[in-house]
């Protein structure tokens, strides 16, 4: 397995995807390539600051004027029911 | 599901406008996070929102009680997004291949693998954390909305391709070249500078 082939399968490896045959060449290259190793590394780093920072946007504060307006779209659709 | 939740869910089978006040009280801001994320436009966003809540009030008498209220409404906000997504004005997206690592002819990586900086060290400061979002963000959106479904949302495959109408294996491809796109913008900055 080359170093390019072996980034191919990164996701694979990550998400659980691979054979275990596939696996084992897998993880015998990532013991032989120390540059790998670290690819790996920086590719579940990378990951996770994504999550991190996305996730670390998060707000529980809904405007009251969003509020608002959801409640009257409410009102609006109900009157059009009728 | 527990007693209140149970309640507030006859409540809005029932047409109840005090429970649905609740729901869009108790769930509004965690969804209103969830469509920023895919948007990234805050007026849209509210707009997914208010038509995820009125698609709430629709289909609320046909609600079923084994699903949990905020992994519906999680669902319908991701998809109203995403439809403000395609309705979008289609502009000619970059392509995501100068974005891919490079490899030389014999398969190895074509330029130095660095490891990265610690965790904290690099999220410490504000800027860091807007430089990971500007790279998330310049990702081709097509590439950008995987990675938000899947690594974000931690929607399944399956779910990431209903909704974006693919193949589980084209989420799969477009993910795999999402993760390495941010990886790479990434590493510049990231990177252990030598001693």
């Amino acid at each position: 397995m080359t170093c390019e082939e072996l980034v191919e399968f990164l996701s694979r490896y990550l998400d659980g995807d691979l054979q275990e045959a596939e696996r084992g060449v897998f993880e015998k290259h990532l013991q032989d390539c120390p540059p790998c190793e670290v690819y790996l590394d920086s590719f579940k780093e990378a990951i996770r600051l994504g999550r991190e920072v996305c996730v670390g946007e998060d707000c529980e504060d809904m405007p009251e004027s969003l509020v608002k307006a959801i409640l009257a779209a409410r009102s609006a659709s109900r009157e059009g029911e009728r | 599901m527990d007693a209140d939740e149970r309640q507030l869910v006859e409540g809005l089978r029932a047409g109840d406008e005090a429970a649905f006040e609740t729901v869009v009280r108790r769930h509004g801001g965690r969804m209103l996070s969830v469509a920023r994320r895919i948007l990234r436009d805050e007026a849209e966003a509210e707009e997914a929102v208010q038509e995820a809540f009125l698609q709430l009030h629709r289909k609320a008498a046909g609600f079923r009680e084994e699903s949990l209220l905020s992994t519906w409404l999680h669902r319908v906000v991701v998809n109203a997004a995403l439809m403000r997504i395609r309705r979008r004005k289609s502009r000619p997206e970059e392509s995501i291949e100068e974005h891919l690592p490079r490899f030389a002819s014999n398969g190895h990586h074509a330029a130095t693998v660095a490891p990265w900086k610690g965790a904290d060290e690099v999220l410490a400061a504000r800027e860091t954390r807007e430089l990971v979002r500007e790279a998330i963000d310049s990702l081709p959106e097509t590439h950008r909305t995987v990675l938000m479904l899947r690594d974000i949302e931690e929607l399944s495959t399956r779910e990431a391709a209903e909704l974006l109408e693919l193949s589980e294996n084209a989420v799969k491809v477009r993910l795999h070249r999402a993760r390495l796109a941010l990886r790479e913008l990434l590493d510049r900055r990231f990177r252990r500078t030598e001693a």
